[in-house]
């Protein structure tokens, strides 16, 4: 049986730093890229309480790949994609994903009982104007953000998702290896 | 007649399933494409109407949801909705509810896709079937960022 070595985390997170020019370049299929001054910049800080009422600090994910997802209940695509989402948060967390999910929808109540029904292995937290403003405008949906081990926004897609091409990008920033 | 019975047994699954469904206002939303084409008015042709001097604006009316209003809307746009809940349908017709059937109005949402917008068809309908004749739908592909404020027409937001 061939053993496969996984590479150092430093040289993952180096040629990660390479690979992110060609996911800006690239975006996941069927999303359209964004205007982008946002990219490959530090992602904008927030705290925010999810709705579990932890408090949710972007900065405390630093060294890993953060999926950082707007969505909201009643936009159809959003709702077909965070299920896979929640599968890679399952599968990838120990290889150092964390998905966050910001909610754009009027309140948390519909959240809440979204959830109830569509249990989500990762935080959401309650977007408003504000996080929308700070993150170059959220003026639709859905809108996801790439952010790399370092905190830089590598991607940001508008749109609906291809979910395939955004899991090899995702694995491909990881720092450790996906078991 | 065992066939028709899983056939009747299947459809009610399905149905159920629709029901019940995530995103409340998804669950049964008309589709945008029940709009007809003669209806829709492109945002470059509205933003040269609203930039236009000497004749008179529509009235523009955002029937999506209010964060994203908050966030920004067409300069002088108002705020009615969502159309995808009663509520909202509720407060579209009290705005609309002093005006002339033949008021000038463009709605507009925005919120995702075009194929996936569960307000603007509903707001559609209802004003239609309140008897609003002059009722135009901007017409937004992808979604307001990208058909609208990226294009660079007037934005304002609710600071």
């Amino acid at each position: 049986m061939k053993t496969v070595r996984a590479p150092r985390p430093g040289r993952r997170i180096g040629a990660a730093a390479l690979l992110a020019l060609g996911i800006a370049a690239l975006g996941a299929g069927g999303a359209r890229s964004a205007a982008a001054p946002l990219l490959n910049r530090p992602a904008p800080p927030f705290t925010r309480s999810d709705l579990a009422g932890k408090t949710l600090r972007l900065g405390d994910y630093r060294g890993k790949v953060v999926l950082l997802n707007f969505w909201a209940t009643w936009c159809g695509p959003c709702v077909a994609e965070v299920p896979r989402f929640s599968a890679w948060q399952k599968r990838y967390a120990a290889a150092g994903l964390q998905v966050i999910g910001v909610s754009m929808d009027d309140g948390g109540a519909v959240v809440k009982r979204f959830l109830r029904r569509t249990p989500l292995a990762y935080p959401i937290v309650l977007g408003d104007a504000r996080l929308g403003r700070l993150y170059g405008g959220i003026n639709g949906l859905p809108q996801s953000f790439l952010i790399d081990p370092r905190g830089r926004i590598v991607a940001r897609y508008v749109g609906e998702l291809d979910l395939a091409r955004l899991q090899m990008q995702i694995k491909a920033l990881l720092p450790r290896r996906p078991g | 007649m065992k066939h028709d019975a899983r056939t009747a047994l299947a459809t009610l699954c399905l149905m159920l399933c629709i029901y019940a469904c995530p995103g409340d206002a998804l669950a049964k939303h008309l589709p945008a494409s029940s709009i007809p084409a003669a209806m829709l008015i492109e945002p470059a042709a509205l933003a040269a109407e609203l930039k236009s001097a000497g004749r008179a604006k529509p009235l523009v009316l955002q029937v999506g949801f209010h964060t994203l209003y908050e966030e920004a809307h067409i300069a002088g746009a108002e705020y009615a909705g969502p159309a995808a809940e009663e509520a909202g349908l509720r407060e579209l017709g009290l705005r609309v509810k002093s005006l002339p059937k033949d008021a000038d109005i463009v709605i507009y949402c925005g919120c995702c896709p075009w194929s996936h917008c569960p307000n603007i068809a509903a707001a559609f309908d209802r004003l239609r079937s309140l008897g609003f004749t002059h009722v135009r739908v901007l017409h937004l592909a992808d979604n307001f960022g990208a058909d609208w404020v990226d294009k660079g027409y007037p934005v304002a937001s609710a600071r």
